[in-house]
């Protein structure tokens, strides 16, 4: 980035970034700032008045049962979607990179859903497993298993695991298959003539050649899960039931736009950044030493 | 090819059929169910095959509605997806522009405030951000919809990238034939960097067409609402069976517009979509 | 029609100066050829003054107009870049009418430009193709186009021929210069290449290490090079030099062996001398100046090139010799001389052979 002074001007260029920096300021900045500080206040039960509290929110919060049940419904929310749709895309890259005839074709089918959005994929999967007129509840059935989300707690986080890791299918399988597809092809025919069996060649050759790709998936499935799926959640099981899918974006909302317990959702937010801010410079670490390849 | 044995060929193929199958089951039955009538919905199983009410549900969904007619809302989320996709790529290529051909105090500070915003997605600063867009009487408008969601560090960052790796030498050729920096940026850098505009472009349209967080707090007037949220309100409860058929033509009408991005545009989307991710 | 003077320029980047005091004066219609190994400034100095890099210090003037401050497309000067820097999305006719829209011609003008200046450059067929559609002479010569249309008073070529293939750059550089010519347009060169220097310039300006180490016409610089640094640089093979000292009509050198001096009259003390591979005549040993244990013939056919040792000098403390091949001695006779490896052969220097200089700072010692 030296030598490369182009331009000289001195109020251009800050007349180019104004609107960036504009924005990001009053939605960005702002709203960061006025998050943090609500955190450490409480508001009086008529709204009147705010008082400053400290850490009392965050020891609050992490006294808090529900809060805590949520870190671990996120956990497990976050690792099933990202195993699923991982799991499914690399089977479909994988058979996708083994056809010669017909994988643009194969690849067209399966990366629109990537234009669904998760709300909408929320709206579908119900559809389909609404208790008393859905489809599967109604083959279920037949085969004696009562299908009912709405009360089942495990069921309820089956489903928006299911309805969010379809989505995101599509995505990661267009990453794997440009993984797979960059792997050169000789390395796999020499271990064919070692003798190496497909799944045998699978396991030490395509799959550590793959792992930068894999890598780079989890980290963008993790972030999805955590912070995209609200939409799939809030047109699913709005939390329900009970807490059970209740994950920490969800709870933010819930806590401060319908319950209105501003200084804990500005607590909550705060974490939230703590955890964004620390995938993020993962996902950049992670970036940096891929350009070195 | 390793594997040329027609028999493990035929069974890939299968499988990935298979695939494709389960993978679009979810969008063909939603597609059945909005061509049928509620009475066929409400008696289960659902057929497997589209009814005959296609239009006519479709035509209520758009005109009708529950709450706004879908038309209105399509009319928004088009609004609200067009407005980011621009308002995003107009943004950082400027910010981009000034960061790679200009030196000047603040800019490491400028730089460092973009990259800040991939650390605050809306869905964190939830209460704050609704609180400031109700103050700038941001409520219930186009406005309102995309403002906040303009700022972009994923943009900037690809914009830089790419204009790093244009030579020096052209800038300054162009300096040289006597162009300013805007008619650079006009008759050298806008032109040049058409496809990755374009890749962007398609990415970000399936961004804004999506939201629905925001759209969902700063929306209250139902006229006002974009298809992807107002969707929600159409959703029958458990003990009332609704009208499913208008609202799964409704999440039709919602897969249709970005799902035609995506297959008409399925080159630069995969560039975009790759890029993006750098 | 121009002159350009520089005076006492300097650049410096943060706290180290890259330009030490440059002092050029140079006529109008003269093709100046600045040359020096890379990182010696020879490119900064050139975009100094073509206003690509700001001056540090000293004077830029062109017409005798000082110009430090004044934008590059308001100098009057056109500029050929390494890489030619085609605006890849525009057309050869758009590449090259591009400054002249800027500068607001009118329409029929500028085609009447470009088409002057493609005829010039034979690009008149090639005039709708992009840049991408080209060989690199031809781009080459576009971007000589779009310098020409512009009618400056000064050209500057950075390099212009670095990425051509051997043979191309050989018949391009014919061709600028019988363009330069043509145009009578004041030039200014840069290049790391000496043979291009040498067969190209009025005068070189000879750069190393942020000075301007030498400026003369190109055959004075191989002649009477004004340093260490210059004699090595100009001239192929490169100069031989050995260190020593002068004990009456005799160099003895670090090792101690003699050579004997013709037509030297030089004070007595330590030096370093120089002599150029042409210059050395394989003789007798009766008639030699002093002896050769040759190592290694190289027949070339027109040429035959030896390397070697000064006799005697077989241990790794031998003399301090610096030529082509390292430590070794670097002959160059016409045609085939027939000597072999490991023999020994007396060598003679020609009438005016000997270069001199200063032991320290390496400055050409002056001879009466």
């Amino acid at each position: 980035m030296s030598g490369r002074v182009v331009f000289r001007s001195v109020w251009l260029p800050w007349l180019l970034v104004a609107p960036q920096l504009a924005i990001t300021a009053v939605f960005f900045l702002w709203p960061a700032g006025e998050a943090i500080l609500q955190s450490t206040q409480l508001p009086d039960p008529f709204g009147l008045s705010t008082q400053y509290v400290g850490w009392e929110n965050f020891d609050y919060l992490f006294g808090d049962r529900y809060y805590r049940a949520s870190f671990l419904t996120t956990a497990i929310f976050s690792l099933s979607v990202t195993a699923l749709s991982m799991g499914v895309s690399l089977l479909l890259a994988v058979l996708a990179d083994g056809v010669i005839r017909g994988s643009g074709v194969y690849r067209t089918l399966l990366i629109w859903p990537y234009a669904v959005a998760p709300a909408i994929s929320g709206v579908m999967w119900l559809f389909i497993f609404q208790p008393s007129i859905g489809l599967f509840p109604y083959w279920l059935k037949a085969i004696g298993y009562n299908w009912n989300h709405v009360l089942n707690s495990g069921e309820a986080m089956s489903l928006v695991v299911i309805a969010s890791a379809w989505k995101q299918v599509s995505y990661n399988f267009l990453f794997f298959l440009a993984g797979l597809q960059a792997i050169p092809r000789s390395l796999i025919e020499a271990a064919a003539i070692d003798g190496a069996s497909p799944w045998h060649r699978f396991r030490t050759i395509i799959l550590p050649l793959l792992s930068p790709t894999t890598f780079f998936l989890l980290v963008i499935n993790v972030v999805y899960a955590f912070f995209e799926t609200f939409g799939v959640i809030h047109t699913i099981t709005a939390g329900g039931p009970g807490q059970s899918t209740m994950i920490m974006v969800y709870k933010v909302y819930a806590d401060g736009f319908i319950g209105q317990d501003l200084g804990s959702s500005a607590a909550q937010s705060v974490i939230l950044m703590l955890i964004v801010g620390v995938l993020t410079i993962v996902q950049f670490r992670f970036i940096e030493r891929r350009v070195h390849y | 090819m390793v594997r040329n044995n027609r028999v493990a060929t035929v069974f890939t193929h299968l499988l990935l059929i298979l695939g494709i199958a389960v993978m679009c089951l979810p969008i063909w039955l939603t597609f059945v169910g909005s061509t049928v009538t509620r009475a066929e919905i409400i008696q289960p199983p659902l057929p497997l095959w589209p009814g005959d009410q296609l239009l006519l549900n479709y035509r209520e969904a758009l005109f009708g509605g529950r709450n706004a007619p879908v038309l209105q809302m399509l009319w928004n989320s088009a609004i609200m997806a067009l407005g980011i996709a621009v308002g995003k790529i107009v943004i950082s290529l400027l910010s981009a522009f000034a960061i790679v051909y200009f030196r000047f105090p603040g800019r490491q500070l400028v730089f460092w405030t973009i990259f800040l915003t991939l650390m605050l997605p809306v869905e964190v600063r939830i209460v704050p951000t609704y609180e400031i867009a109700v103050n700038l009487k941001l409520l219930n408008t186009h406005a309102g919809l995309i403002l906040p969601l303009i700022a972009s560090a994923t943009a900037t960052f690809l914009f830089r990238q790419f204009f790093l790796t244009i030579p020096d030498e052209l800038a300054e050729a162009a300096r040289m034939d006597g162009a300013g920096p805007m008619r650079f940026f006009k008759d050298i850098l806008l032109p040049l960097s058409r496809t990755n505009i374009a890749a962007l472009f398609v990415i970000l349209f399936i961004y804004g067409w999506n939201q629905y967080l925001w759209p969902l707090l700063i929306t209250t007037d139902p006229d006002m609402n974009t298809i992807v949220m107002g969707i929600k309100r159409m959703i029958p409860s458990a003990d009332d069976y609704g009208n499913w058929p208008v609202t799964m033509a409704t999440a039709i009408l919602a897969i249709l517009p970005p799902a035609l991005v995506v297959i008409v545009m399925q080159r630069l989307f995969v560039k975009g979509l790759i890029e993006t991710e750098k | 029609m121009a002159t350009v003077t520089l005076e006492n320029v300097r650049k410096r980047y943060g706290k180290t100066e890259v330009i030490h005091g440059v002092d050029v004066d140079i006529n109008d219609g003269e093709l100046i050829v600045i040359v020096g190994p890379s990182g010696c400034g020879k490119s900064t100095l050139l975009r100094m003054v073509a206003g690509l890099e700001v001056v540090t210090s000293g004077d830029i003037s062109i017409n005798g107009r000082v110009v430090n401050h004044v934008e590059p497309k308001d100098r009057d000067i056109a500029m050929v870049f390494q890489t030619y820097a085609l605006y890849p999305h525009m057309s050869v006719f758009e590449n090259m009418a591009y400054g002249l829209k800027i500068a607001r011609l009118d329409k029929d003008e500028i085609h009447r430009r470009v088409d002057d200046a493609a005829r010039l450059l034979a690009l008149s067929e090639l005039l709708d193709r992009r840049p991408k559609a080209l060989s690199g002479g031809q781009r080459q010569r576009v971007a000589m186009g779009r310098a020409i249309v512009r009618q400056p008073s000064v050209f500057l070529f950075d390099e212009p021929l670095s990425n051509l293939d051997a043979l191309l750059r050989v018949q391009m550089r014919l061709e600028i210069k019988q363009l330069q010519r043509r145009l009578g347009i004041t030039s200014l060169y840069v290049t790391h290449d000496q043979v291009e220097a040498m067969t190209l310039a009025d005068r070189l300006v000879v750069m190393n290490a942020g000075v301007a180490e030498q400026v003369d016409e190109p055959l004075s610089v191989y002649q009477r090079p004004a340093s260490r640094f210059v004699a090595s640089f100009i001239g192929s093979p490169g100069m031989n030099f050995i260190e020593g000292s002068i004990k009456g009509r005799q160099l003895v050198t670090s090792a101690g062996h003699t050579i004997l001096l013709r037509d030297a009259q030089l004070n007595e003390g330590p030096v370093t001398a120089g002599v150029r591979p042409e210059h050395l005549e394989v003789v007798a040993e009766s008639d030699a100046d002093f002896l050769l244990d040759v190592v290694s013939v190289e027949l070339l056919g027109a040429e035959t090139l030896l390397h070697g040792t000064l006799t005697g000098a077989s241990n790794d403390e031998g003399d301090v010799v610096a030529g082509v091949a390292g430590r070794s001695l670097a002959v160059r006779a016409a045609g085939i001389t027939r000597v072999g490896e490991g023999q020994r052969c007396g060598l003679r220097v020609a009438a005016g052979g000997w270069h001199w200089f200063d032991k320290q700072s390496g400055q050409r010692l002056l001879t009466e």
